[in-house]
């Protein structure tokens, strides 16, 4: 059959329990460039592929930070150096009054923060992706876990690899064209 | 299943019905949006309420054309039914965030399977509610004047004013609102773009899942997001209700100028809100054949949340009315006696009863579990507390400082259309909602199955 | 009857469909240039064209909120005005006129120009100042500089202005309704009037109202000799037939009775209510009356008798509400009381106690006190009064006599009564009626109406403003000019005369009264201006006439025409009794309406919608019953009940007033006007159809009523108790005199100090550094309730008029009203009046609650609102405690009417729907003054600078003024020690506080009426 540029070996698994012991036996034999797919978070699965750090929370802080000061100097500015006026005899900087907005604002932006970061950061949207090629792959949103080994990975080898995967017992094994 | 058998048996009910696999669930749930066919029912519920929907559209453009002066508002009652249906709808749109947000954070996995339309629920709330601040302008063309934006005229909002804090909590309210749940759609959205035979479903579901494919590192960041807008949308949720409660609180009338209330607001809205849930969790576990995922278990804890704010509230009330006769200030214990014995003292009564009265019945284990006296108790409560903030505004506002500028306030069919009208675009809305998008989340439930757990490979 | 008769019925309003104004308005832009006149006289001929020039407007909201059919209506109107030659709209007079001004005299935009004139009313004058915009008359003031008014005016003065404007006016001269040319008019006159030549005139006869003025009764003269058999009748509903005949029966004479209040210590009014407009003088007199009420100097002590509540009653230290049968015999009581031989008046138990307390305190105030009759009691109580007075002396002292201010003072009842049995005679080939509406308000008796549609008076001619019930019931009507169109004289009521300037010239080529007379005596060609300059040429031949000419019109008053006092000699008089009181059955008494007088205002939405003193009510006259009477009858307000008075009833709804006597009913008159116009017909209840001329006041022997069935009533005010049901609210704090010499400071409670405050001072707001601190003072001892700031406020503001629905969901737009207070017993409560502007608060709680920033504060202390910024949340009225923010619901102001274009103060923004409005202390004023000031480099002197309320009040119970002046007058009063802020507890700190009220109680009736009312109680 006629072959197309690998993308990938992509392994099948039935229950999270597998494709996590998979994914932690795929790390510890060596290969880095994997990942791995549920249809549903597995905390243990990212630990398995050894990602760790996912610095949605600093992106979060900034705009947290951003929102607070901003919405506070904005009132400030507006009710003490652009247009100054006498409401009520309050004194012009009625901090106590101003509170709320600058709140709301933290929340406003650091929420936007947490939601764009997080899809800034994975990349999404992506419509397409080589992983969506293989058939079965549908299933990983429904009750399969499937596990990546990347063709850009160092010690990746079309023979070596598919046999290693074998070794981990999955469903199936299916090569991701790209 | 059975109502009877949890009762009288003493465990718990589970959050989810045995038996389930997560092929089951996938397709119990998604079917619902894909393969289920339209029914006559839907089509009946989703016409009346779109008619409703027009009326309400009616009554806005005739408002528009002629004033505010089509209601009944007058001096000295500024604020009628607008300001009522207002904190009305935000107090029922508090439930949704509270439940994905906080009881996420308190790890309740009981939320997860009503999380999804209580946020949807949120939503449409919310937007009821947004509506009126701005219908109930003199000159609602000039809206955006609430808004700090630079014009040529150099001028800007006035932030002392708890009507701009308004503005910001409720527009923050109902973004982060929005977004939240848009998230937690995301990978439902990939499971339906996966699962749909329709080409064009599959497209657009597809668009809206934005590629998500499930890997671990965006689960991760995912919940990590998550968790994140799930602890800022708690004291935001919280503070909205205080904020609105403000703009009573800030104001020096008898009755309005009280600290009691933000806490007494917050609870009152969350107490509204689930009852709310319940209203529309009820028929729909019915309808669509969700028992298995919506349990008597679910419907149990709500109704103690109801019966523990509910208290909260009467709490209020009670200290409202002490107050009123401890401060000695005869113009609050004026207010009191206008309450009991003015012209709209039944409004009062009637609040007592469906707020206080009436949702003591939820002590009973057979009230809490049996669904259709939940779904009464809930109407009843909702009804409680539309007076409640009828109560507020309007007894307060009619009788105030000087005699002489007293007055009385009488809705006209145009309140009254705008009123209902919102009640018919919010369930036009839902109607909507259950059957294009997934009303249970369904990775949510996934994770609920014994066999998600991961067992350690010895 | 006969085709004439048809003719007229055609010409009925509201008997057709209305016109098609799609076509209408096809017709007339197919039509263009000159073409244009004439289609539309053709239009005009159409019977929908009269059918919609006559509309009458729906009830209510609607005639100011339905903007579709108004403008329809309003294009035809602005047709019409076109075809009236309204593009003279702007015109001065051609004659000279001579502004009242200190600046160079000509034309500066955006500066009013000031012109002396005079507005009188039953030939009574108010002197008045007219503000003028580049030609368009916008604002009355009283004219300070003159003795009658000292700058202030009545409600019906200042709201003639709106009549000017008055789109209803008639614009046309017509023909059985159908316009025409004057030209026409003459050829057709003419004729009749020349075959009248040999008969002397004995056909011919004129009607007018009665009248003052020097050159009108001069050519009334003239016109006589000319036809020595015609006769001049006068008539006038509200009439003070009784005030003359009394004198008559005192002195032989008519005389006119001037008082000297600022001498009188004991004022006695016997059904008096000589502290509200309409009563002759009533400027002078409140002026006069609040100058001894300053508690810190003598004050003086009032005793009011009256059979119905009124603002005068109110203000007096000790009221007594009786029957008006009553107090014929009251005063008999009083009268034998100071040794007067008229008998002893027959008087329940404690009303003889009241008589005798007066009685001796009169006894010691012997030419320091003074007794008043009211115009509406008999001539007998009259007469007891001069002799009550000429026997304490009080005459010279506080009494003054002088001839008669009206020109005719014949019987008007009568005079009319000749004219319609002439009429009924055939004796009558040409009736002229110059002005009046006697076809709506003759007596009953008299079918004046029937009379007049009659064949067997062929020729019948109409003068008037409005095209009203006798206009239509006339061959020819002649609009008439208003008297800010036109030159006229007058008297004011101590016979001063005042020239009448006119600003403008005649909107609609209108005719005055003294152009048609001088048309009667066969010079058609005078105008006003001739006839009134040549008379005054005669009383003043002289090189120096201009002089002269130029000084009256600059001043408004004519040197030296003041009457001199009249010594009369009372013949010994024996009094008849006139009236048999039986107090058993109920009376009925007939009132001129406290807002539009006896209907000749029907038509001006300024006093329609102005709250009627005591009853605050708008737009409808209800009869008053009081409280203990409709308990008796199980009625209370808006019910309704039929009236029925010597076989003729009525159906009328009813208002329970606090102090009303006891089986005593009120109706006023002046409603129900069947052609009054957009604004009058429609409204309440003709009264007139009870009143005959045997009872023009009051009758005993009614029956009332009462039937199934309610009528919605209009009032402004919420409560009329202090008091709610939980807790006492010093809105009014009063006490007595003796109270207050022993603790001066009782109304001060304590309220936060003023460095009581975490707040430290905005920046450039520290108000004691500033120039300027604009506060207010209102004096409510001196107040007397008389309504005028509301009205004089209305038309500086540009306040616009609801009507009676939105009066009635309390959407009224007045900034300035006048809350009434009744306290203690119903039946015989004490009244109090508290006008409440916008107080200014320092510390604003509306302000801190705008969203938009649309209310903020001025540096010289003010709560300015800004209308382009607001966008109508509403909440700062509902934070207001004082609730005098008003709200543009709807598109209350009238856009389209191009009159009312013309009238408005170009200085105050007109606002639009959905904008929130409030009192500025008129600081178009301020500001103009500040100007001025800066520019000549000087403080704005105190006093120079008044806000339009201040101007108006007759009491001077408004003072205005920079606090921080310590000279200032306003600042004076605020240090008083009976100065206090309405609601200071809440710490508003207001600018407008308020002086307490102080009562002179007669300590020998203090405890009689402690025990009457306890009896009271215990009864209730």
């Amino acid at each position: 059959m006629k072959r197309t540029p690998v993308y990938g070996l992509m392994a099948e698994f039935a229950t999270p329990t597998d494709i996590v012991s998979a994914a932690k036996r795929t790390h510890e034999a060596g290969y880095r460039k994997i990942d791995a797919y549920s249809p549903f978070p597995i905390e243990e699965l990212a630990e398995a592929i050894g990602f760790h750090r996912e610095g949605v929370a600093l992106v979060t802080l900034i705009g947290g930070l951003l929102g607070m000061f901003g919405g506070y100097l904005l009132q400030y500015w507006i009710h003490n150096i652009s247009y100054p006026t006498n409401v009520g005899g309050r004194p012009l900087n009625s901090w106590p009054a101003f509170i709320v907005v600058t709140f709301e604002m933290t929340i406003l932006f650091a929420g936007l923060a947490a939601v764009f970061g997080m899809l800034a950061l994975n990349g999404l949207p992506m419509p397409y992706h080589p992983v969506f090629n293989v058939p079965r792959f549908a299933f990983a949103t429904k009750d399969r876990f499937f596990l990546i080994i990347f063709s850009s990975d160092a010690k990746y080898d079309s023979v070596e690899t598919r046999r290693f995967l074998e070794s981990l017992e999955p469903r199936s094994i299916s090569e991701v064209p790209s | 299943m059975d109502p009877q058998t949890p009762v009288t048996e003493r465990r718990k009910a589970p959050v989810i019905a045995p038996g389930h696999t997560f092929a089951t669930i996938t397709d119990k749930i998604s079917s619902i949006v894909l393969a289920r066919p339209v029914t006559n029912a839907w089509l009946v519920g989703f016409g009346f309420f779109g008619l409703i929907t027009m009326m309400l559209l009616y009554a806005i453009g005739y408002l528009f054309l002629r004033g505010v002066g089509i209601w009944g508002v007058n001096i000295p009652v500024g604020w009628g039914f607008a300001i009522v249906n207002f904190v009305w709808w935000i107090g029922i749109g508090h439930a949704g965030t509270l439940i994905s947000a906080i009881l996420l954070l308190l790890r309740q996995q009981w939320r997860n399977s009503i999380n999804r339309f209580a946020e949807a629920m949120t939503l449409f709330a919310v937007a009821c509610a947004g509506m009126f601040p701005l219908l109930h302008l003199g000159r609602p063309w000039l809206f955006y004047w609430l808004f700090p934006y630079p014009n040529s005229m150099n001028y800007w909002p006035q932030f002392r004013s708890p009507l701009v804090w308004d503005v910001f909590a409720v527009s923050t309210y109902f973004t982060i609102s929005l977004v939240f749940w848009f998230i937690g759609l995301i990978p439902d959205l990939a499971t339906l773009r996966d699962r749909a035979e329709n080409k064009w479903a599959a497209m657009i579901y597809g668009i809206l899942a934005m590629g998500w494919r499930g890997s671990a590192r965006h689960w991760k960041r995912y919940e990590k997001a998550y968790l994140l807008l799930a602890g800022l949308a708690t004291p935001l949720v919280l503070s909205v209700h205080t904020v609105v409660s403000f703009d009573f609180a800030v104001a020096i009338l008898p009755g309005w100028h009280t600290t009691i209330f933000p806490p007494y607001f917050v609870a009152g809205a969350i107490y509204s809100g689930f009852a709310m849930v319940l209203m529309l969790a009820i028929p729909i576990r019915k309808l669509y054949g969700l028992e298995d995922f919506i349990t008597l278990r679910h419907l149990d804890n709500s109704a103690k949340v109801m019966l523990a704010t509910g208290l909260i509230v009467a709490y209020g009330y009670a200290v409202e009315a002490f107050m009123g006769w401890y401060s000695g200030n005869h113009f609050d214990s004026f207010l009191l006696w206008n309450r009991l014995h003015g012209p709209y003292r039944f409004t009062y009564y009637a609040l007592l009863f469906c707020n206080i009265g009436f949702p003591q019945v939820l002590w009973f284990r057979n009230w809490r579990t049996r669904p259709l006296r939940l779904f009464v108790v809930s109407a009843v409560i909702l009804t409680g507390m539309w007076l409640e903030r009828f109560v507020i505004v309007v007894i307060s506002l009619h009788r105030d400082f000087l005699t002489s500028s007293w007055g009385m306030y009488y809705p006209t069919k145009w309140d009254w259309m705008t009123f209902i009208g919102t009640i018919g675009f919010f369930l036009f809305a839902f109607f909507l909602f259950v059957r294009i998008l997934p009303m249970i989340s369904i990775f949510e439930m996934r994770t609920l199955l014994p066999e998600a757990e991961v067992k350690e490979a010895e | 009857m006969d085709d004439r008769g048809k003719k007229s019925e055609e010409i009925c309003p509201g008997k057709k469909g209305s016109l098609d104004l799609v076509a209408v308005r096809k017709r007339l832009e197919q039509t263009k240039g000159p073409e244009y006149w004439r289609s539309l006289e053709e239009l005009a001929g159409t019977a929908e064209f009269r059918e919609m020039m006559h509309r009458e407007f729906p009830k209510g909201a609607s005639e100011w909120l339905d903007g579709v059919s108004r403008r329809g209506f309003l294009k035809l109107m602005g047709a019409s005005l076109a075809l009236a030659g309204m593009t003279a709209c702007t015109r001065q007079p051609l004659e000279p006129i001579v502004p009242y001004v200190k600046q160079p005299e000509e034309f500066v935009p955006g500066r009013p120009l000031f012109y002396a004139s005079a507005f009188s009313m039953r030939g009574y004058a108010t002197p008045i100042l007219v503000e003028s915009h580049l030609g368009r008359p916008t604002k009355i003031e009283g004219n300070a500089q003159h003795p009658v008014s000292l700058g202030g005016t009545d409600v019906f003065t200042q709201a003639s202005l709106l009549d000017l404007y008055d789109p209803d006016r008639s614009q046309t001269l017509t023909y059985l309704g159908d316009p025409y040319s004057w030209s026409s008019f003459l050829a057709a006159f003419h004729g009749p009037l020349a075959s009248q030549k040999p008969l002397q005139g004995a056909g011919i006869r004129v009607l007018t109202q009665s009248f003052s003025s020097p050159a009108l009764a001069d050519q009334m003269q003239s016109f006589l000799k000319l036809y020595p058999s015609a006769k001049w009748h006068v008539y006038e509903p509200v009439n003070r037939d009784s005030v003359y005949a009394g004198a008559q029966m005192a002195f032989g004479q008519p005389v006119e009775t001037q008082y000297k209040l600022d001498k009188a210590d004991v004022i006695v009014s016997l059904d008096a209510d000589f502290l509200y407009g309409g009563y002759p003088g009533f400027t002078r007199y409140a002026r006069e009356y609040a100058s001894r009420r300053d508690p810190d100097k003598s004050m003086n002590r009032m005793y009011v008798i009256e059979s119905t509540m009124t603002s005068t009653g109110a203000k007096a230290d000790h009221r007594l509400p009786v029957q008006a049968a009553k107090i014929e015999q009251f005063a008999r009581a009083l009268a034998s009381g100071i040794g007067v031989n008229a008998g002893a008046g027959q008087l329940g138990d404690a009303e003889a106690k009241f008589a005798a307390a007066i009685g001796d305190e009169l006894k010691t105030h012997h030419g320091s006190s003074v007794v008043i009759a009211g115009d509406n009691q008999p001539p007998v109580v009259h007469a007891l009064a001069h002799a009550i007075n000429q026997a304490l002396g009080n005459v010279g002292q506080t009494v003054v006599y002088t001839d008669p201010v009206s020109a005719i003072p014949v019987n008007s009842t009568d005079s009319l009564r000749d004219l319609v049995s002439d009429m009924r005679a055939g004796k009558v080939d040409m009736l002229i009626i110059l002005g009046g509406n006697p076809a709506y308000d003759a007596p009953a008796d008299f079918g004046f109406g029937d009379a007049l549609k009659s064949a067997k008076v062929p020729l019948r001619i109409h003068l008037g403003l409005h095209q009203n019930e006798t206009a239509e019931l006339c061959h020819w009507h002649v609009n008439e000019a208003h008297y800010l169109e036109a030159w006229g004289d007058t008297r004011a009521y101590d016979g001063t005369v005042s020239i009448v300037q006119p600003l403008i010239a005649p909107l609609y080529n209108g005719k005055s009264i003294y152009e048609f007379v001088a048309l009667l005596s066969g010079q058609s060609e005078a105008t006003g201006y001739e006839v009134v300059k040549a008379y005054w040429q005669k009383q003043h031949s002289g090189p120096d006439f201009d002089m002269f000419w130029r000084r009256a019109l600059h001043d408004g008053w004519i040197e030296g025409t003041t009457f001199t006092p009249k010594d009369v000699t009372t013949k010994a008089a024996d009094f008849p009794t006139s009236t048999s009181s039986d107090t058993k059955s109920i009376e009925i008494n007939f009132r001129p309406d406290p807002s539009i007088w006896d209907g000749r205002f029907s038509n001006n939405g300024w006093l329609q919608e102005l709250p009627k003193p005591v009853s605050k009510m708008t737009w409808d006259n209800p009869i008053f019953i009081g409280p203990a009477m409709a308990a008796r009858l199980g009625v209370q307000k808006e019910d309704l009940v039929e009236l029925e008075l010597q076989g003729k009833s009525m159906l009328v709804p009813v208002w329970v007033q606090a102090g009303q006597p006891d089986n005593t009913v009120t109706v006023f008159l002046g409603y129900g006007r069947t052609r009054a116009g957009r604004t009058g017909t429609g409204f309440g209840f003709d009264a007139y159809q009870l009143r005959n001329s045997a009872i023009p006041w009051f009758a005993a022997g009614l029956n009332v009523r009462k039937v199934s069935g309610s009528y919605e009533l209009a009032s402004t005010q919420g409560m009329q108790s202090m008091d709610a049901e939980i807790g006492q609210r010093p809105l009014v704090r009063e006490t007595d005199l003796d109270e207050y010499r022993k603790e001066p400071n009782f109304a001060q409670e304590e309220e936060p100090k003023k460095d009581e405050t975490l707040y430290p001072v905005v920046p450039g707001f520290d108000y004691s550094k500033q120039p300027y601190a604009w506060g207010m003072a209102i004096d409510l001892n001196s107040c007397v309730g008389c309504n005028n700031c509301i009205v004089a406020c209305q038309s500086e503001n540009n306040i616009a008029v609801v009507g009676k629905d939105q009066v009635n969901r309390g959407r009224h737009m007045h900034w300035l009203r006048v809350d009434t207070y009744y306290e203690g017993d119903r039946d015989q409560p004490r009244a109090f009046f508290q006008p409440v502007p916008c107080m200014q608060c320092e510390n604003a709680p509306c302000e801190v609650v705008c969203p938009v920033g649309a209310t903020v504060h001025s540096t010289e202390g003010l709560n300015d609102m800004v209308y382009n910024r607001c966008v109508g949340t509403r909440y700062c009225s509902n934070n207001c405690p004082y609730k005098v923010r008003r709200f543009n619901f709807l598109r209350f102001q009238d856009w389209e009417t191009p009159q009312y274009k013309m009238m408005r103060n170009p200085n105050v923004t007109v606002r639009s729907r959905g904008v929130m409005e409030k009192c500025t202390y008129c600081i178009q004023r301020i500001t103009q003054h500040r100007v001025d000031a800066e520019r000549a480099d000087t403080p704005i002197k105190d006093g120079e600078l008044q806000t339009a309320c201040q101007q108006s009040c007759p009491s001077n119970a408004i003072i205005f003024g920079n606090i921080n002046d310590p000279n200032s007058k306003v600042a004076k009063l605020k240090g008083l020690l009976r100065n206090y802020s309405l609601l200071g507890e809440l710490n508003t700190r207001p600018r407008t506080t308020y002086l307490a009220e102080i009562r002179n109680p007669n300590p020998q009736l203090e405890h009689l009426a402690t025990a009457a009312s306890a009896v009271e109680s215990e009864n209730s």
